[in-house]
């Protein structure tokens, strides 16, 4: 049954709201029930940021996720923070760039991946994001990654469809990995 | 069938005041309900329709009083500081029986409190809200479709008995987002609006006059009463609720609304895999509040009722005096912008039923 509840995390202005969106944009177009919730508030001003987001066959309860089947962390803080809220068996998704220590769990799934570096790669540090969201869809199936870029033409800015497509498929080799 | 499409609770607002006709917005902006008046911001100007940002929630208010007078459809939206700044003129509102729909998105209080989800300001909204004897509709919205439906819905309430009606949600539902759906909806049939000042013009005898001042007590004691046999009309025709896994009989049944509603029914469904049957009971107009639904499970619970609130119990009163000693009732609330998880929730549940059945 296609159910995930997911975290994503970081910096403000690392595209993490976005990333949310997309996702939450293709479960929509698959005919999932969806919600995003953001954190809201002072923090949001140049500190940490996040959102959860729920992809799920059935009616959707809290939109704030607390066990999540998936996180996604952009810095330290945030892996520190969200560490622990990633259900056993459940995927850590690290960028392995900006986060400066191992993750400490050993009953869950964990990719690292080099997003700064990688995106660099593809043509842009700005689309890191991308890179990781590629490599969550890769993994976790919640989608198809062609409603994933279906969701990045709909709703996404024109002249960076491509270069946002280069940076999924890269995250997406990593996670095959 | 429209397209769905995911938007913030507080942009779907406006997006559905605009559907529902209305004609002017006037508000100032608090967190969490901005989006509200950002949103207005950039749609009205563009279909020659009025948004003004007043300069404070007292002249907002004002100015729907003056709008309503005229007859359009307007709306206003704000938070809890911002709504008890609004009481006054939603009295006058309702005393000169003029229809507005007023959203509050709600955060923790009191005073400015805080800017996370609450609800902490059902009191407010179901028994007075502003001074005199007067009710307000209130609607409990629980999903972003739900706020669209409710704010279209709040519009034909508010025409129907000339009323305020209150849409309120609460700072998770204003920033989420979800699938909403913009339908065709079949409205009511409404009364004309033959009491506005919109100009004698040789279209009547007499003036009309809106006006919340009878200094004579007789009439005003007469234009009290005219008012309490609206309310008993509305308390007899509007009563909106949902009733969750209510059917036959079960260990405890849950009060909730709006958000909460939601985060307990993952909580029911926990309790469900232990073998603990929950009901839950959804009040989605909160005055008038379904008590009959109330009365309806007093003998199907075996351990009463449990009130679940983002306060520190306001909504527990009117399930107390539904139930009117008939089964126990207890209580769960987290307040100041906590959100309790349903796990939580499970677990005190589980302490009043004792484990599995």
């Amino acid at each position: 049954m296609a159910h995930q509840e997911i975290i994503f995390a970081g910096f403000g202005g690392q595209g993490i709201l976005s990333m949310g969106k997309f996702l939450a944009y293709a479960g929509l177009d698959e005919g999932l029930n969806v919600s995003w919730f953001p954190s809201y508030g002072p923090e949001m001003r140049g500190g940490t940021s996040n959102c959860s987001v729920i992809i799920d066959e059935d009616p959707i309860g809290s939109p704030l996720v607390v066990d999540a089947s998936t996180v996604v962390v952009m810095n330290r803080p945030s892996l520190d923070k969200f560490e622990s809220h990633v259900v056993p068996g459940g995927l850590l998704i690290i960028d392995s760039d900006l986060v400066n220590r191992e993750p400490e769990r050993t009953d869950i799934d964990i990719i690292k991946i080099p997003a700064q570096t990688a995106a660099e790669e593809v043509g842009s540090k700005k689309i890191a994001n991308m890179v990781l969201l590629g490599a969550l869809v890769e993994r976790t199936k919640i989608v198809p990654m062609e409603a994933l870029l279906h969701a990045l033409k709909a709703h996404g800015k024109e002249q960076f469809y491509e270069l946002n497509k280069k940076a999924l498929e890269k995250g997406a080799e990593y996670a095959r990995k | 069938m429209a397209e769905k499409i995911l938007m913030k609770g507080n942009e779907a607002i406006g997006e559905a005041a605009i559907h529902a006709g209305c004609q002017c917005f006037f508000g100032y902006p608090i967190t969490p309900q901005t989006e509200v008046a950002a949103y207005m911001a950039r749609k009205m100007p563009k279909i020659g329709r009025v948004f003004l940002q007043a300069e404070s929630e007292v002249a907002a208010i004002n100015m729907v009083y003056g709008a309503a007078g005229s007859g359009v459809r307007v709306l206003t939206s704000s938070s809890s500081p911002g709504i008890s700044l609004k009481a006054e003129g939603i009295s006058y509102i309702a005393g000169a029986e003029l229809p507005c729909v007023i959203i509050n998105i709600v955060r923790g209080g009191p005073g400015l409190g805080g800017i996370q989800p609450a609800q902490s300001d059902y009191l407010q909204a179901t028994k007075g809200c502003g001074h005199g004897d007067y009710k307000m509709v209130v609607f409990a919205p629980a999903s972003v479709q739900e706020m669209v439906d409710l704010v279209q819905e709040g519009f034909d309430v508010a025409d129907m008995y000339r009323t305020p009606v209150m849409v309120m949600g609460d700072g998770m539902l204003g920033q989420m987002m979800e699938p909403v759906e913009f339908k065709e909806r079949q409205g009511r049939q409404l009364p004309s609006k033959d009491w506005a000042t919109t100009g004698l013009r040789g279209k009547r005898e007499k003036h009309n006059v809106i006006n919340s001042l009878f200094l004579k007590p007789e009439e005003l004691e007469e234009h009290n009463r005219k008012l309490q046999a609206k309310y008993r009309e509305i308390e007899n025709n509007e009563v909106k609720y949902e009733m969750y896994n209510c059917e036959g009989e079960v260990d405890i049944v849950i009060a909730a609304y709006g958000i909460t509603s939601r985060i307990c029914k993952n909580a029911v469904k926990m309790l469900e895999k232990e073998g603990i049957k929950v009901g839950l009971i959804r009040p989605i107009t909160l005055w008038p509040f379904p008590s009959k639904a109330f009365e309806e499970m007093c003998g199907k619970t075996k351990h009463g009722f449990i009130s679940v609130e983002l306060s520190e119990g306001q909504m527990i009163e009117d399930v107390a005096l539904a139930v009117n000693g008939r089964a126990p009732i207890h209580f769960y609330g987290r307040s100041g912008g906590m959100v309790p998880t349903p796990a939580e929730i499970a677990n005190k549940i589980k302490a009043i039923v004792g484990g599995a059945k």
